[in-house]
């Protein structure tokens, strides 16, 4: 430790980045302390993530009702509590939240509960807290990391902007004072798609509006393509193409005037959800004092979360994207190992990204467009669920799993998945880029049967004309 | 019980070497002392003789391969009147014992339990355990395509794995796809620089044959590169007259008839340089990093012409050696180079190198030093040549002598100095007894 400082390592904001770093700190025999001006466990676990899969599954079963017959079941005065929904979610969050509460503990890092800012300081910057219980206090570290996350964009120059009542963000889409009846979606990405989904569960009427022409944009085209057309077989609608010309607000609700390839068109609703990126949290932090380079809005860092001021440090969504809770806490044991010297082994791990609306949508690596775009020779095969003997005697049949391969080398590209509980599968993916396994490797794996799991051994299979049950 | 024969080391900081040929096969029954095979490095050749006796079981190696781990097994012999069962363990410990190139026999292993012979078709042709290379999937697939040795190449990924990236960086060292040379500094592992092949070059493909580079040759290729590039090279030439040491060697020579020495110019070359380097001996030091190296002794290297190359042998603290002895010695470091059966502490060193190409007519030249030697002398064919002496023309013999010199150790002024005191040696060389 530091003779001259008061910890090894001060983590600003308790997400999923701070916190896991700070535990990670822990284990390597860093003294370390966690500022956190709000909720530990920051918005993945109280605002964020977390709850939204409670609400989503609440959601998930209510819609199953509509469908029990299919399996030969029926029940009456099936109904459902929206407060008690929304209830659940914070019950989860609190949950949740408690659970880091103990972590900290556990791992004896100290928490800060205040306001940070960062000023000059050697080795690192100093950290100045305002305390929620008032005063301040200064403490120093040998290294700072800032995990002050991001916050939902706004463009208020058109009137996406958050009121709390009629135009809402994520936050406020997760604890309203009431259900909607009508509601517009302004984007189409994980988080605008995961509330359309949630809200029409619930009968809502919902219309998505996005800006590119084709829904959740960072997916591969074939998935972008059969989860607009599943969207929209549960009754949500879509304007894509569309630019927000202006949002304008009255008592009541929210009129959206839009524009779709060259024409005008007003649509109106109860409430508006702002979905249209993330703001990285970087205010107030002392940053321009210190002279840290921003890049685009964020903290501009190098591999190892290194920002240009010695001993400090950026994760998670205030360093750029993906904004995704995993890719802050890959960062923010990547970046603590570094700082206590360890030599992390140069491996390609790639990210996923999943939307757990219904059908669940899950991906990782390169888009078959990506891998053609960088000169791969591009083997792509797909394997519906249709023909899935487990989705089919689970009645769970939407979607496939589409596997991109580089024809040279049978080096995986890219896994992309739609249908029920992708997410939980696109681990194995991820494992198999990670080892740099090839098709024959992934071939050669035993799949359980019956799982919808066999469906990624068959879309491999499928990417080289060896498919079995199709 | 199993013996294993472990390829040994032919100097104590030697790795790995080629197993150049087998003198037995399976079935063979052979004898401690009996040659079995010869182990091949960059210079030299060394036959491997049985230390046990028994029955040869199994090769191993092939003929030929190289890069051949020291301590790696390359055989396996049954031992006389013991069962074949072998614990592994026993093979792991006193590896340098049973190296057969030992001095002291290696104690047979006390199996006496009487069993069956292991068949010969059951023995492993795995190669050793300690040769697994641990790589991703798609990076074992990728070397292979670039026709890459693993073994060969750093693993940046976990526990020291080959991954992708560490062959993809491989293949970019060995490139010759640029058209323009890039230059690529040498790294840790020595990677070649990208050139560009013959046919980019202009000369057309068919219109050469392509002989494989030998370790000699590979070895004199990276030494005079890295010399050549890393060491500042400067020359410094006088011309000496040798009529009188032409005359001294006649004399000597009659003398040392009965012993059947025969003493050459280059001795009394070696015998002048190693006199000279007394009195000048900041000609004989070596230039590190963390200092000059002032060497003790003036460990003399010829340069040694032979088939496929040269090697340089050394006659070792030759300021204490008379000439005869520098005579003697010289022949035979000469015939067993031009055999390859030099040991290697007889060329590697040195601390001064000369190079005669008299005997081939080159009147001058100018060596590439041989790290980390301080100096390289080159010494010219000595003709009759006209000479000025008091305002005359005259003729006498003379041999055109030039010094390279590393300018980070020996300065012109140094190198000069020894000049001054080397030639009045050679030029008489009753000096050299003072």
């Amino acid at each position: 430790m530091h003779p001259l400082s008061d910890f090894d390592l001060i983590v600003i904001g308790s997400g999923p980045g701070g916190y896991v770093a700070a535990i990670r700190a822990s284990q390597l025999g860093l003294k370390t302390a966690i500022v956190e001006r709000s909720e530990l466990g920051g918005i993945c676990l109280n605002w964020g993530c977390i709850p939204t899969k409670a609400l989503l599954k609440s959601g998930e079963i209510y819609e199953q009702l509509s469908h029990l017959s299919d399996y030969g079941l029926s029940v009456k005065g099936a109904g459902f509590d929206f407060q008690k929904i929304i209830e659940r979610s914070r019950g989860v969050a609190a949950t949740m939240n408690k659970g880091v509460t103990f972590l900290m503990k556990k791992h004896r890092i100290e928490v800060i509960a205040g306001t940070a800012k960062l000023e000059k300081g050697s080795p690192a910057p100093k950290v100045v807290v305002a305390l929620s219980a008032g005063g301040s206090r200064t403490v120093t570290a040998k290294n700072v990391i800032v995990a002050t996350g991001a916050r939902a964009r706004e463009i208020p120059t058109v009137g996406l902007a958050s009121d709390g009542d009629r135009v809402w963000t994520y936050r406020d889409a997760m604890a309203p004072k009431a259900l909607p009846k009508t509601l517009i979606v302004i984007g189409s990405g994980a988080i605008g798609i995961e509330f359309a989904s949630f809200y029409r569960a619930l009968g809502s009427d919902v219309t998505v509006i996005e800006a590119v022409d084709r829904i959740l944009p960072v997916e591969d085209e074939e998935v972008s393509k059969a989860a607009k057309k599943a969207f929209e077989k549960r009754g949500i609608a879509f304007r894509v193409g569309a630019k927000v010309t202006k949002l304008s607000k009255s008592k009541t609700g929210v009129t959206v005037d839009l524009e779709v390839s060259g024409k005008a068109e007003s649509l109106q609703a109860e409430v508006a959800i702002v979905a249209v990126g993330i703001a990285a949290n970087t205010e107030n932090l002392g940053l321009e004092a210190l002279g840290v380079k921003l890049d685009r809005g964020h903290v501009a860092t190098d591999s190892h979360c290194a920002t240009n001021v010695p001993g400090l440090y950026a994760i998670g969504d205030v360093a750029g994207a993906p904004w995704l809770a995993h890719k802050a806490s890959h960062e923010g044991v990547h970046c603590v190992e570094h700082i206590a010297g360890l030599k992390p082994a140069n491996l390609n791990t790639p990210i996923p990204g999943c939307t757990y609306a219904n059908p669940q949508v899950a991906s990782i690596g390169l888009t078959e467009a990506a891998a053609k775009a960088a000169g791969h020779e591009v083997r792509a095969g797909r394997f519906p669920f249709r023909v899935n003997g487990k989705a089919v005697a689970a009645g769970e049949t939407d979607g496939f799993v589409k596997t991109v391969f580089d024809g040279k080398t049978g080096a995986l590209l890219g896994a992309h998945m739609i249908g029920h509980e992708v997410t939980e599968m696109i681990q194995g993916f991820g494992v198999a880029i990670t080892l740099e396994a090839t098709e024959e490797d992934l071939m050669a794996t035993v799949f359980a049967h019956p799982t919808m799991s066999e469906a990624m051994h068959e879309a491999v299979l499928d990417s080289f004309g060896k498919v079995l049950h199709l | 019980m199993s013996i294993e024969i472990l390829m040994p080391a032919l100097s104590p900081t030697m790795e790995e070497g080629t197993l150049a040929k087998w003198h037995v096969k399976a079935g063979d029954t052979v004898k401690a002392g009996d040659v079995i095979a010869e182990i091949e490095t960059d210079k030299a050749t060394m036959e491997v003789e049985a230390v046990d006796e028994g029955v040869v079981e199994a090769l191993l190696v092939d003929a030929g391969t190289e890069n051949v781990k020291v301590n790696a097994v390359i055989a396996r012999l049954a031992g006389e009147g013991a069962s074949f069962d072998t614990p592994p363990a026993a093979a792991a410990q006193d590896d340098v014992k049973k190296s057969p190139v030992a001095e002291s026999k290696s104690p047979r292993s006390p199996e006496q339990g009487a069993s069956a012979p292991v068949s010969k078709d059951a023995m492993p042709t795995a190669r050793a355990d300690d040769e697994r290379v641990f790589a991703s999937p798609l990076a074992r697939r990728l070397a292979q395509a670039a026709g890459l040795d693993l073994k060969a190449i750093a693993g940046s990924g976990p526990h020291g794995r080959v991954i992708k990236a560490d062959v993809d960086a491989a293949r970019g060292k060995i490139s010759t796809s640029a058209p323009a040379p890039s230059s690529a500094k040498a790294t840790e592992d020595k990677a070649p620089r990208q050139v560009q092949s013959l046919e980019q070059m202009g000369i057309a493909p068919g219109s050469y044959d392509l002989i494989p580079l030998d370790g000699m040759r590979k070895t004199i290729a990276r030494r005079m590169t890295d010399s050549f590039r890393d060491v500042p090279h400067f020359p410094l030439t006088i011309d000496v007259e040798i009529d009188a040491l032409l005359a001294a060697r006649v004399k000597i020579n009659a003398m040392l008839e009965k012993d059947g020495v025969k003493v050459s110019v280059n001795d009394l070359v070696i015998k002048a340089v190693a006199t000279a380097l007394r009195r000048v001996p900041e000609a004989n030091a070596s230039y590190t990093p963390d200092g000059i190296a002032m060497h003790h002794h003036a460990d003399i290297a010829m340069a040694v012409a032979i088939d496929g190359g040269l090697i340089t042998p050394i006659i070792r603290a030759a300021e204490t050696k008379g000439l005869a002895r520098i005579a003697v010695e010289a022949k035979d470091l000469a015939d067993r180079a031009r055999n390859k059966k030099l040991k290697p502490e007889e060329f590697q060193g040195g601390t001064f190198s000369i190079s005669n190409m008299g005997m081939m007519g080159i009147k001058s030249f100018a060596s590439i030093i041989n790290e980390p030697q301080g100096c390289i002398m080159s010494v010219g064919a000595g003709e009759q040549r006209p000479v000025v002496k008091d305002g005359q023309l005259a003729v006498a013999t003379v041999m055109t002598v030039t010094l390279t010199c590393d300018h980070r150790v020996v300065d012109g002024a140094i190198g000069a100095r020894f000049l001054q005191a080397f030639k009045p040696l050679i030029e008489d060389p009753l000096t050299m007894i003072v």
